[in-house]
């Protein structure tokens, strides 16, 4: 009886060590990682289709000068700040990135608005291949920010809960990763609708 | 009622820790046509079609169509189907769903990350408007399929070759974690030859650790169940194995481990085959 007690008491030992989550968080951080390259490189699609699509615009709507100015500075703005994975734990880096990305969506459903008044630019081949192209690069962004958020949030998880959090205090010193706040409109954005 | 609650609360430590949307239907083919808006003739026709380019080009095209989006969003009700199904195969990406929202009025094609090289944005969206849109709003939804999933084809023909290997990844066969049970099963015997507590040691860290990696998503309590299981059948394996000749060759673990926990997986009939989805592809109405 003794002998069970003792046998048992050494499974207990031994299955708390074997889940002490060294390699699991340093596991999960590079998904988050991974995770973030993927919602950058959806950016980087949106930013590198804008001056096609202000191109376009601008040979049939010449009188929306400041909606078309506002997109190409919102564009500019977006290239100059940079977030590399080493900042995701940094939430004013984070809020600053998601503040530029928030300010080109709102600039670009603005000039998706004025567009309607043109017909013709609306039935033009080029800009409704644009169009398209803009519509998938939102999905894709959602898609990869959820993502993003889901990876944060297994890893934040990770390393704040009991095992873990004593292995990352005494061995890895991980910090937690801000996830993507959900900001204003930004759930109206990606509808473009002509 | 307290009672109750801590039932639930049992209950609860036995869920997984990964969880399934519940409204994406089950794969019933490479057609799923839920809306009944298609003819039998056709659904079999593009069933066949598809099931043929699949074993050629290994690349999965699937249709779906459904009476109502229910409020939902058609793009994220769109990658969820496409996250539930893993349309294409693992690694190289290669599916595409056409998704087809009757009451909406609303149609997509959800591109695999392996084929949005081919199948861009620009292409998809000229295949609805150019393919599927119009003869939708003539009513003709079987012409509109079929031409939209001939020119999804035509696009992506060549661009992946089926080899074998590729096909039903290791869905025939034992799964891995049996060839680990057995080793554990050995472990035991060896180390209850030693001493029969040291054998139910070798179970009892021996078979969480198999169930893991058989299944990522345990939760702890499943895996203390597995440890408790893994100990006694240590215990018996080395009792059995060291105790007198007269139990050697007797019905010994009896595979009812094995088979009933480990078995399952290859439901045959058609499957995706685990690609992944990045939200590309286009949306159209009618």
């Amino acid at each position: 009886m003794k002998r069970l007690l003792f046998v048992l008491l050494a499974v207990f030992v031994l299955s708390s060590l074997w889940g002490c989550g060294y390699n699991t968080m340093q596991a999960n951080e590079e998904s988050v990682f991974a995770a973030w390259g993927d919602v950058e490189a959806a950016y980087q699609r949106r930013a590198d289709l804008v001056p096609n699509l202000v191109e376009v615009v601008k040979g049939y709507a010449k009188h929306e000068a400041d909606t078309l100015t506002a997109v190409t500075e919102a564009r500019a703005k977006v290239g100059s700040v940079r977030l590399s994975k080493d900042m995701l734990n940094n939430p004013r880096s984070v809020e600053a990135f998601q503040q530029a990305q928030g300010q080109l969506s709102s600039t670009l459903s603005r000039l998706m608005v004025v567009v309607e008044r043109y017909p013709d630019l609306k039935a033009n081949q080029n800009f409704m291949d644009l169009q398209n192209q803009l519509e998938g690069t939102e999905n894709r962004i959602n898609v990869a920010r959820t993502r993003y958020n889901k990876a944060v949030q297994n890893f934040n998880t990770s390393i704040r809960t009991f095992p873990n959090s004593v292995t990352n205090s005494l061995l890895l010193h991980l910090t937690r990763k801000e996830p993507f706040k959900a900001e204003e409109g930004a759930k109206a954005a990606p509808k473009i609708k002509f | 009622m307290v009672m109750k609650r801590i039932l639930i609360l049992i209950l609860l430590f036995f869920l997984p820790c990964t969880a399934y949307p519940l409204d994406v239907p089950p794969l019933r083919g490479h057609v799923n046509d839920y809306a009944r808006i298609l003819s039998p003739a056709t659904v079999q026709e593009l069933e066949e079609q598809l099931s043929e380019f699949e074993r050629s080009d290994s690349t999965q095209i699937v249709v779906l169509t459904i009476p109502t989006l229910a409020g939902e969003n058609l793009e994220e009700y769109s990658i969820k189907v496409a996250e539930t199904w893993k349309i294409g195969q693992k690694g190289v990406d290669n599916g595409a769903v056409l998704l087809i929202a009757k009451d909406e009025r609303k149609v997509r094609i959800e591109v695999g990350r392996g084929l949005e090289g081919r199948l861009t944005d620009l292409v998809s969206g000229r295949i609805v408007r150019g393919e599927i849109v119009p003869r939708f709003k003539q009513g003709d939804f079987d012409g509109g399929v079929k031409a939209g999933i001939s020119a999804i084809m035509a696009v992506v023909r060549g661009e992946y070759k089926a080899s074998s290997s590729d096909l039903r990844h290791g869905r025939k066969g034992a799964h891995p974690a049996f060839t680990l049970v057995i080793f554990v099963c050995l472990a035991a015997v060896f180390l209850g030859a030693l001493s029969r507590v040291l054998g139910g040691i070798a179970g009892a860290v021996g078979f969480p650790i198999v169930a893991l990696l058989a299944f990522p998503g345990l939760s702890l309590l499943i895996l203390a169940l597995a440890a408790v299981a893994g100990f006694f059948v240590g215990l018996l394996l080395s009792f059995l194995f060291s105790g007198g000749g007269g139990f050697f060759g007797g019905p010994f673990i009896g595979g009812g481990f094995g088979g009933g926990f480990f078995g399952g997986g290859d439901s045959g009939g058609f499957s995706g085959g685990g690609g992944d989805f990045g939200g590309g592809g286009a949306s159209g109405d009618w």
